[in-house]
């Protein structure tokens, strides 16, 4: 087996063909190792794969962002613009948790995902019930209200100064290859949780009664009522979902990048927003592969081309996306009826 | 008949939106004249002139053309920058009006032209999907002019993208500088342009709305394979009403640019796009006259609202969602209909309707 690429991307095939031809990939590998004369090509060889694990690590919490989105406009059909801040104060919650009360890391995650939870639901029944029936536009602003109370909420509360967020992941990180290649402990569990997230998501709308009920509201409200389906309870559980999820990522978010202010959520919550519709939104497989798209975008627009511009860069590739598949890359094409 | 009845229509919105403009106009131009309005406030007409055009401007994409746009502070961004560059390569010697005018026609253009690239990739996609993109292209903007360096000298006007060092300029200044923007803007900015150039928007707005364009545009709105059929050119029209939206958005914000002595590209950012939007779904789509008067509360409120200082945004919030609850929930308008109800019963009966009923 032959690959057309060269030597400094052999080591990004290996990782990505796990189960392909793994043997060649090894031989260069080990080769690119061994030769003395090449330890410059190496260092480039180990940055890019830090980089592509950051990437990932970065993109998966985009795509566990991006599920809460995509969910909700599955099913709502509204762009929940207060999502972005529903991460912020899952950070903050789990940050007082573990800091002021000494909660143990994974208690200070459950509850904030029980008070994230609590929160999505009462949002939602507060807030966007009462205009289901209205325009697509009232819900969106009433979501931007939404958006700036919990804001200007945490500022009150928690004042405006950034917060020193302190990771929850306990354990060390991994350095392979004589401490060249440093894996955080945080991006593993970053990119595990967005799997075992994914899994879950996925056999919870494919096999479960609440998935199925869910599928259906999110094809046709008016004919999932006449068929039993409670679509207010079904609606509350998605964002209950979404918002449980949101917590999480709030905390992967904050232990990879630490600083917390009221503000944190919302430029990784329009990121998301924009991996949602990448990868076609409604989608929950197009917004994993979104997310991770997104992140790797990001980081290695940030790390090769340029750190000023690689948010220009990431919404570049979204327009050029859009303009070559309208509806994500995942996103079903809907036939318009006269 | 009905053609007279149309006609008065047309002519009573106008006779709203001009009377309204002229008269706040004439109110406040001697009160500022002769120093009766508080710095606080005076500092706040020419944004809120801005502020005004950039929602009428914005209205007719959301309002007419029925798409939804999430990057207009991009186009105000363009307009800005471009008005400032206008200016600081004019010579000192012209009068503050002429350098205004041309700030603010060069603007427009800018604006238009950035408008032409961006709608003819945009007018092919559909609802939300159109509306990430216009978000996507007003964060590109956003980001580009933060790393834009501009100076100018005898030799003419120098770009670069890495350092202000990079220009290479031998006696010049530099006009906009990275992230830190545009330092040393001359305040040629006054409210009386700014009310004229509110009055040319509406001109342009309401006489585009009622032409043949405007008619195309609304039936495209309210069914593309419908306005179709008929064989309107849909990309067509779509396009002249999103350059004229950018257009005078572009004016807004050259504008807006020059009432500041320094100005930023973060100052752009989705929010301020987020803002107008809110100003003109409040307003109410494709209704002028109200977009004009819910500008100029919601621009006030914060201010007004100083004295609660951390409570404000709070409250600012609060309001927000209530109004949206209370204009577009089904079960507050038929609150709403009761409320008229029982009054119009109590009119007819002499106060005697019984209020159970109601």
């Amino acid at each position: 087996m032959r690959f057309p690429v060269k030597r400094s991307e052999n080591a990004f095939i290996c990782l990505k063909n796990r189960d392909g031809p793994n043997e060649n990939c090894k031989m260069t590998f080990v080769c690119t190792n061994g030769a003395k004369s090449e330890t410059v090509k190496e260092g480039v060889n180990m940055t890019f794969i830090s980089n592509l694990i950051n990437g990932i690590s970065l993109g998966s919490v985009y795509a566990i962002i991006a599920l809460g989105y995509t969910m909700v406009y599955g099913i709502a059909k509204m762009l929940n613009f207060a999502h972005g801040d529903v991460i912020m104060v899952g950070a903050y919650i789990s940050y007082c948790a573990s800091s002021y009360l000494g909660f143990s890391p994974v208690l200070s995650v459950l509850l904030a995902m029980v008070v994230c939870t609590v929160l999505g639901v009462a949002i939602e029944a507060f807030a966007y019930r009462p205009l289901r029936r209205s325009g697509s536009l009232a819900v969106l602003i009433t979501a931007i209200g939404v958006s700036y109370l919990l804001q200007n909420v945490a500022l009150l509360i928690w004042g405006s100064n950034p917060k020193a967020f302190k990771s929850l992941v306990t354990f060390g990180s991994i350095s392979l290859f004589d401490g060249k290649l440093i894996i955080t402990a945080e991006s593993i569990v970053t990119v595990i949780a967005c799997i075992i997230i994914m899994v879950g998501l996925s056999l919870f709308t494919k096999k479960s009664k609440m998935g199925k009920a869910m599928r259906a509201v999110s094809e046709d409200k008016d004919a999932a009522e006449l068929m039993g389906i409670n679509v207010n309870v079904t609606i509350s559980l998605t964002f209950a979902i979404g918002s449980a999820l949101a917590a999480i990522a709030g905390v992967l978010l904050c232990s990879a990048y630490p600083t917390l202010q009221p503000t944190t959520g919302s430029m990784p919550g329009i990121k998301a927003f924009t991996a949602a519709v990448f990868g076609g939104i409604g989608s929950i497989p197009g917004a994993m592969i979104g997310g991770i798209l997104l992140g790797i975008i990001e980081i290695f627009s940030k790390s090769y081309i340029s750190t000023a511009l690689s948010d220009a860069i990431v919404f570049a590739v979204l327009i050029v996306v859009l303009l070559v598949k309208p509806t994500g890359l995942l996103g079903k094409k809907i036939t318009e009826k006269v | 008949m009905n053609k007279t009845r149309k006609l008065s229509k047309f002519t009573l919105t106008n006779i709203k939106c001009y009377g309204m403009i002229i008269v706040a106009f004439a109110v406040l131009y001697p009160m500022l004249k002769m120093n009766m309005i508080s710095n606080k406030i005076s500092g706040l007409l020419i944004p809120i002139c801005a502020y005004i055009v950039m929602a009428i401007s914005l209205n007719l994409t959301v309002g007419f053309l029925g798409e939804l746009s999430l990057g207009h502070a991009g186009f105000m961004s363009v307009g800005a920058f471009s008005g400032v560059i206008t200016v600081a390569c004019m010579q000192s010697g012209l009068p503050a009006p002429v350098k205004l005018l041309a700030a603010i026609i060069i603007g427009g253009i800018m604006a238009g032209i950035l408008g032409l690239i961006i709608g003819i990739p945009v007018i092919r996609l559909k609802g939300d999907y159109l509306a990430i993109v216009t978000l996507a292209f007003g964060e590109i903007i956003k980001n580009i002019i933060n790393c834009l360096y501009i100076g100018v000298d005898g030799s003419g006007l120098h770009f670069s993208m890495k350092s202000a060092e990079a220009l290479n300029l031998s006696d010049g200044k530099i006009i906009l500088n990275g992230p830190q923007g545009a330092v040393g803007v001359s305040k040629i900015a006054t409210f009386f342009a700014g009310v004229l150039l509110i009055l040319f928007a509406l001109f342009v707005v309401l006489n585009l709305v009622n032409s043949k364009t405007g008619r195309a545009v609304t039936a495209i709105r309210d069914n593309r394979i419908a306005a179709e059929s008929v064989g309107i050119n849909i990309t067509k029209y779509k396009l002249t009403a999103f350059i004229i939206s950018a257009v005078i958005a572009g004016m807004a914000g050259a504008l807006y640019g020059l009432n500041f002595s320094t100005i930023a590209a973060k100052k752009f950012d989705f929010n301020t796009s987020i803002l107008i939007l809110v100003f003109v779904v409040l307003g109410g789509m494709g209704n002028i006259p109200g977009t004009i008067i819910a500008t100029t509360l919601l621009y006030m409120l914060p201010e007004m609202l100083r004295q609660f200082s951390d409570y404000r945004m709070l409250i600012y919030a609060i309001v927000l969602i209530l109004v949206m609850l209370a204009t577009n929930s089904p079960r507050a308008k038929v609150f709403a209909n009761k409320i008229v109800g029982i009054f119009k019963k109590n009119n007819e009966t002499d106060g005697e309707g019984d209020v159970s009923n109601g």
